[in-house]
């Protein structure tokens, strides 16, 4: 009988950092003490960043290593702040990954553990091979200390059976209604009590046994773990390890610092950090936090640390621009009402039917390729644009197309969330061309023939009708990577 | 096989309003100001109109759908009214719906007008359009001088020149607008800025400065048509102006999906020209236009333009630019009347505009601006944007010229 764990594990981060300096910095006349002593910096979504778009990314992170290989039976998007109350998030990252419409496709959440119960849940049921995503971007309101402490991002795992990275051994979970925050629905803002509560009669009180009772249903003890994953601060993370008896040096980097707790997607994003930096054969001991405990010991297999198309927990933190505008930082989250002038009150209302229509171009970006003359085209036309024969396009897909910069501009009559709005048209590596909206460039990057990959984004936000429509836009194929 | 309509048509009247902001005046105001002009110009009195046309771009913005606003504004006779609409070609193709009435044989006299009246959005540039329900989910939110700044990214690239030396180049070309159209009591924009001025405007979308961008402008203008024949039928005296060419060429899709296209120069603008150069029987045409007026949108628009056209070699319209080849006094005289520049961009009575120009340079009537003795003149315009488009060209000269 084959295994059952961890096939495949991304991450995403967005590229944009705000040092806390900056922040401590906006706010050092309201609280000196909490401002004097912040370090590290916290992720930040761009404008056209939301919980769905960093769960494609990183399910694409996660699957780059097994396309070929897997098929994925199940979806799940997991977040606290998914853009739709009441509309398939699951169902368009299915869509914008691609996959076959007969996926399994479920939207969880409701707590910052929900990521890691529903991993123990696919375990115990030993489900069909599952892309488990999980990503938060949590808004904060300015000047505390969740400002600070949260950061943006995403992570994905791909569950199930065959010869995975990491093999679930055990778990356990408690489930107590210890209301350490909560944020009612429709409502903005999470409201936390206080932390040295929290950590005595949370933490320390809920953790252990947990801890304990995963280690005894995967049959192995505490000395035997060689890394332990907690989504706490590093000063919490140590006096768990102590109270369930690991070894000292068990804790892992807790990502607080950089890129801040990245919500219910924060102990997979630690969990994708720790299997880079695995051996073969280690025990990990992951736990999730939040009403409750959960705890899962997995073990390591020879599949780890093979070379890996993946960019990873790694490779996503060396990918770096520093946010230098705290102002846009809190525009990007509309926290701030900017006056932006007569050209934002321009009406983005979606024809949902011709959004159907037009449903396989727009969510996974699939335009036509001739099959008479071979050339590829978007957006797919009964007419081939090159040779002009009838009705001779198959689907081809363009999201996963390397392409280059064939014109641009920077500009700043456009409306645009983050100015100046840079477009362009943009040339695939297996021909095609498109008008595209660049994203993730500061003013003076673009060239012509720069290299590209596409990032699934939000295209336009209808604030009259609470509704947001996502397309695909080149991103740079090799991101900055500023020195702190 | 059609042999085209060159000197088919003349032109027996025109008229053109002031262009620029006109705060004072709609759409109506604006097409009585030209039509007045114009049936005066042609001596003729209204009841001999046979057939209009309308041109009009923003019909959601200003003065509506169908031809109704003409007929009704200036209360024409239930004649045979239509509307037609281009993109920025729109004032050309009334020309052509006119001339080809009159060329046919359909009609005795016809009317082309066209009209825009942009200035009532509150802000500046043009007006924030859905681009269609299906568009509006994957093109980008871009402005005209973003679509059109593209140009300068891939000429820059293609030519292997600097940015810097591009904007010099660009910088003359407006230069020499502003000087032309400070002679054109009729213009938008009046002023003479300097190339440093120019150089270091605000930026609008890189590499266009704020002076790279020609005006947003209220305006109308009209022309009135008929044959030769009955030009003199109807005491037309001196010379004849006459149509030589009258040539169209939109986008077949290449530029917004295939990339046989580099992005650097247009497609449909040198299919436009050789197709109206035939038609004129035109085989030289920097040597024998006397006067162009170009769609100079925006300066790097007119520079790709010199070469699409065949005026200047591939690659080499920085340089004839610099030598002063399209200035007033330069071997092809370019926007003799400021050019959409300045003298401004009605969309709608654009191409009417150009052509009013050529009209009365070549009678003589251009005054302060008046070239020696010209014959031939060629205008031209882009309706949307480089990645999809529709060249106009039309090529009016002295009858038997």
């Amino acid at each position: 009988m084959s295994g059952y764990g961890i096939l495949g594990c991304g991450a995403y981060v967005p590229l944009l950092r705000l040092p806390r300096a900056r922040i401590a910095e906006a706010h050092g006349w309201l609280n000196p003490a909490r401002a004097a002593g912040v370090r590290g910096e916290r992720s930040v979504a761009a404008w056209d960043e939301d919980a769905l778009t960093m769960a494609v990314e990183a399910a694409r992170d996660s699957l780059r290593d097994l396309v070929a290989q897997v098929g994925i039976d199940r979806v799940q998007l997991v977040s606290t702040t998914p853009p739709f109350a009441d509309r398939s998030n699951s169902g368009l990252l299915a869509a914008a990954l691609d996959l076959p419409e007969t996926v399994v496709a479920t939207d969880a959440g409701g707590s910052l553990r929900a990521a890691t119960a529903a991993l123990r849940q696919l375990a115990a049921d030993r489900a069909p091979t599952t892309l488990l995503t999980a990503s938060d971007r949590r808004l904060a309101r300015p000047g505390g200390g969740a400002e600070l402490a949260y950061g943006d991002g995403a992570a994905a795992l791909v569950v199930g059976p065959g010869e995975p990275l990491a093999e679930i051994l055990g778990s356990a979970g408690l489930t107590r209604d210890l209301v350490d925050h909560y944020r009612a629905t429709g409502e903005d803002f999470d409201y936390a009590f206080e932390e040295r509560w929290v950590r005595d009669e949370g933490w320390f009180a809920l953790v252990p046994d947990t801890a304990r009772a995963a280690l005894d249903a995967a049959g192995i003890t505490a000395g035997d773990i060689d890394r332990f994953i907690c989504p706490a601060p590093a000063r919490v993370a140590k006096k768990l390890a102590k109270l369930i008896g690991l070894d000292d040096a068990a804790p892992a980097d807790p990502l607080l610092d950089t890129p801040g707790h990245t919500g219910v997607a924060h102990p997979l994003l630690q969990l994708c950090a720790a299997l880079e930096q695995a051996t073969p054969g280690q025990r990990l001991l992951l736990v999730g936090f939040g009403q409750g405990a959960d705890a899962l010991v997995l073990r390591t297999t020879d599949r780890i640390g093979k070379p890996s198309a993946r960019t990873g927990v790694a490779g996503h933190l060396a990918r770096r621009r520093e946010e230098h505008h705290y102002m846009r930082f809190l525009s990007f989250q509309g926290l701030v009402d900017i006056d932006w002038g007569m050209r934002a009150e321009h009406d983005r209302r979606t024809a949902q039917s011709a959004h159907y229509r037009k449903r396989d171009a727009i969510n996974a970006f699939v335009g036509g390729r001739c099959s008479a003359c071979g050339t590829c085209q978007f957006p797919a036309s009964h007419v081939c644009v090159h040779c002009g024969a009838v009705d001779t396009q198959a689907p081809h897909r363009f999201a996963d197309s390397r392409a280059r910069v064939k014109t641009f501009t920077e500009d700043w009559q456009a409306h645009s969330p983050a100015p100046p709005l840079m477009y362009g048209s943009v040339s695939f590596e297996e021909g095609g061309s498109v008008m595209m909206e660049y994203a993730d460039f500061a003013p003076g990057e673009l060239a012509v023939g720069l290299a590209l990959r596409m990032a699934f984004r939000i295209k336009d936000i209808d604030e009259r009708r609470g509704f947001r429509r996502y397309f695909w836009k080149p991103v740079a194929a090799e991101p900055p990577q500023e020195a702190r | 096989m059609a042999d085209g309509i060159r000197d088919k048509v003349a032109i027996i009247g025109m008229g053109c309003s002031r262009f620029g902001e006109r705060w004072d005046c709609g759409h109506e105001d604006l097409m009585v100001e030209a039509f007045d002009e114009c049936l005066s110009d042609a001596g003729l009195e209204k009841s001999q109109l046979d057939a209009a046309w309308l041109g009009v771009f923003f019909d959601e913005q200003n003065t509506g759908k169908s031809a109704l606003p003409l007929a009704m504004g200036l209360k024409l006779p239930n004649i045979p009214a239509t509307r037609v609409e281009n993109l920025c070609a729109t004032g050309t193709e009334a020309l052509r719906g006119a001339v080809y009435a009159v060329a046919a044989g359909a009609c005795d006299v016809a009317l082309a007008l066209g009209v825009e009246k942009l200035k009532d959005t509150g802000y500046g540039g043009l007006p924030e359009r859905t681009k269609g329900t299906f568009e509006d989910l994957y093109l980008p939110n871009s402005t005209a001088p973003g679509a059109f700044a593209q140009l300068a990214s891939a000429y820059a690239a293609k030519y292997r020149v600097s940015t810097d030396e591009l904007k010099r180049a660009m910088a003359h070309i407006s230069w020499k607008s502003h000087q032309n159209g400070a002679r054109n009591p009729k213009a938008h924009l009046r002023n003479t800025p300097s190339i440093d001025d120019i150089l270091n405007a605000p930026m609008i979308a890189s590499p266009l400065g704020v002076y790279d961008c020609c005006g947003v402008s209220d305006g109308a203008a009209a022309a009135i048509v008929t044959t030769p024949e009955n030009a003199r039928r109807l005491g037309r005296r001196g010379p004849l102006v006459t149509v030589k060419a009258l040539q169209l060429a939109p986008s077949d899709g290449t530029e917004m999906r295939h990339d046989s296209w580099d992005g650097s120069h247009t497609i449909t603008t040198p299919i436009a020209a050789e197709r109206a150069y035939r038609e004129a029987g035109i085989r030289d045409p920097r040597r024998e236009l006397d006067l162009i007026e170009v769609h100079d949108c925006f300066s790097i628009t007119e520079l790709v333009i010199m070469e699409d056209l065949g005026l200047s070699p591939r690659g080499e319209a920085i340089r004839d630019v610099l030598d002063g080849v399209y200035d007033a006094d330069g071997e092809v005289p370019c926007q003799i009347d400021g050019g959409l520049k300045c003298f401004g961009h009605p969309i709608g009575a654009s191409g009417l505009r150009m052509i009013y120009e050529i009209y009365l340079q070549l009678q003589g009537r251009a005054g302060e601006r008046q070239l020696p003795d010209p014959r031939l003149g060629l205008t031209h315009n882009l309706g949307g944007i480089p990645i999809r488009n529709v060249a106009a060209i039309s090529v009016i000269g002295l009858h038997g010229a």
